[in-house]
């Protein structure tokens, strides 16, 4: 594939994180090409939200290093050029959309109108005015995604973002996800669904705070001979068992 | 820390009390119907001019302290904290946003609460009005600022509450309102030293007593430091990664 060649947006060497008293990463390596919707497949509690949050530079990490942009992890010049959406909406239920937008935006020094343009791509302007706490758990989790999409950062590292969405919403995210890539933007994007991967142009398969798979998603079916990812997922891990 | 975003999250802030009408009714009529209930009790007798002045600096305080902790703890546990420590906004942007708009409650609900004390339920100070609206307005604010503080060590909305007994009961028993202090056991006397609510029941006392700001100087730079105090460990416990 040329990747080691291609610049990495995230680069993780022998990251190790407990969350609580519980080692979850221990000595991971993986790395994320630029430029590409990279989905960051496996069940819950494989370490993906562990590993999101280091990467974005809120998990304390007790080992390793984490390059992000060519940056150490949460630097502060990071913090404007990486958005984060985190699993479960993070926003202020009791404001308004806008409201909400408004304040995130000065936090980011996001132009004026990025409110409006994010809006858009996420689908929401009929919702403007409406307080986030009387919005739907989708349209939310929508709300916290336009959030991160201000200020047009160079990477969004998304943790399940199409939990809880339906498929036509589904579909459409997934296209949003496509525009951002070809507008040069990388994606990070964390989910459960393993039929999502047809979505992404690569796929990070993980369990048990390991990488099983590093691969597109064609890759993967020709190397395991399944008929799709949750087959092969099953048989990489039954490969590993042996 | 940058002023822009300190005003901004203080305005943020600000908005969601402003969706939240019914807190701000607690904040603000909640002390002055517990001060209602004390002048009627206490009708006819000197009880209110007494210590109505401390009770003006002492609700404020206990309901600023209580709306604080629980505010900053949703921010917490709702993902939104975790976002903003992702984001450029600095941990004395967060505390000093919350700190000014609290504050400004503060300031109203102060004033408020004397203005009730005064006109409505006939209270009358002998020292300095003006003087007990700035002990009151400072006490609030010292509550606010203790709430920031307990916030960070408590891991859930049930345990921030309970900070509330942990904090602010010790501090009631020991700060001369039930006995005075130089009645009370040396040790005790001591320790009652070490708590800010003290100094405010201190000063309202002499307030009430007759005396004027000049005379309670001391004690409201007490206040102001341990307010000032309270704000930088709420900023120093706040952390950008957590496990």
């Amino acid at each position: 594939m040329g990747n080691n060649q291609a610049a990495a947006a995230v680069d993780v060497v022998g990251l190790t994180a407990r969350r609580g008293a519980h080692t979850v990463l221990d000595g991971l390596d993986l790395r994320v090409p630029a430029g590409e919707v990279v989905g960051l497949l496996g069940p819950s509690g494989a370490g993906k939200t562990t590993l999101i949050r280091a990467i974005v530079g809120v998990q304390e990490v007790q080992g390793g290093t984490v390059a992000v942009l060519g940056r150490p992890a949460g630097a502060p010049e990071l913090r404007r050029r990486v958005g984060y959406v985190t699993q479960a909406p993070s926003v202020y239920a009791d404001l308004t959309v806008t409201e909400n937008l408004r304040y995130f935006a000065t936090v980011l020094r996001a132009p004026s109108g990025d409110t409006d343009r994010v809006l858009e791509q996420v689908d929401l302007v009929r919702y403007a005015r409406t307080r986030v706490g009387d919005l739907s758990g989708g349209e939310r989790s929508r709300v916290s995604l336009a959030v991160a999409l201000l200020g047009a950062p160079e990477l969004l590292v998304l943790d399940e973002p199409t939990v809880g969405l339906d498929p036509v919403l589904r579909r459409d995210l997934w296209d949003l996800f496509g525009r951002l890539r070809d507008d040069g933007t990388s994606l990070l994007v964390s989910s459960h669904v393993m039929d999502e991967a047809s979505r992404c142009d690569r796929l990070l398969l993980m369990r048990g705070g390991a990488v099983v798979a590093d691969a597109t998603e064609a890759e993967l079916l020709e190397r395991t001979g399944a008929e799709d990812v949750e087959h092969a997922f099953l048989a990489l891990v039954e490969e590993g068992a042996r | 820390m940058t002023p822009a975003l300190t005003a901004a999250t203080a305005r943020r802030v600000l908005a969601q009390l402003r969706h939240d009408p019914r807190t701000i009714a607690l904040i603000v009529l909640l002390p002055c119907v517990l001060l209602g209930l004390i002048a009627w009790m206490f009708h006819g007798t000197p009880v209110l001019d007494q210590f109505g002045p401390i009770l003006v600096a002492l609700f404020p305080l206990i309901v600023m302290f209580l709306v604080t902790s629980v505010a900053t703890l949703r921010e917490r546990t709702s993902g939104t904290l975790e976002r903003l420590m992702a984001s450029p906004l600095g941990k004395g942007d967060f505390v000093g946003g919350y700190a000014l708009a609290f504050g400004a409650v503060a300031v109203v609900q102060a004033l408020v609460v004397t203005g009730f004390a005064v006109w409505v339920c006939g209270m009358e100070v002998r020292g300095s009005l003006g003087a007990v609206v700035l002990v009151a307005v400072l006490d609030a604010v010292l509550g606010a600022a203790l709430g920031l503080a307990a916030s960070a060590v408590a891991r859930t909305e049930f345990q921030a509450v309970q900070m509330m007994p942990l904090i602010v009961f010790p501090q009631l028993v020991v700060c001369g309102l039930l006995m005075p202090r130089d009645e009370m056991p040396t040790v005790l006397e001591w320790i009652s030293r070490a708590f800010p609510l003290t100094y405010g029941v201190d000063a309202m006392q002499r307030l009430a007593a007759g005396k004027s700001l000049g005379d309670v100087a001391g004690d409201v730079t007490v206040i102001v430091a341990f307010l000032a105090g309270a704000v930088v460990v709420g900023g120093l416990t706040l952390r950008r990664r957590t496990a």
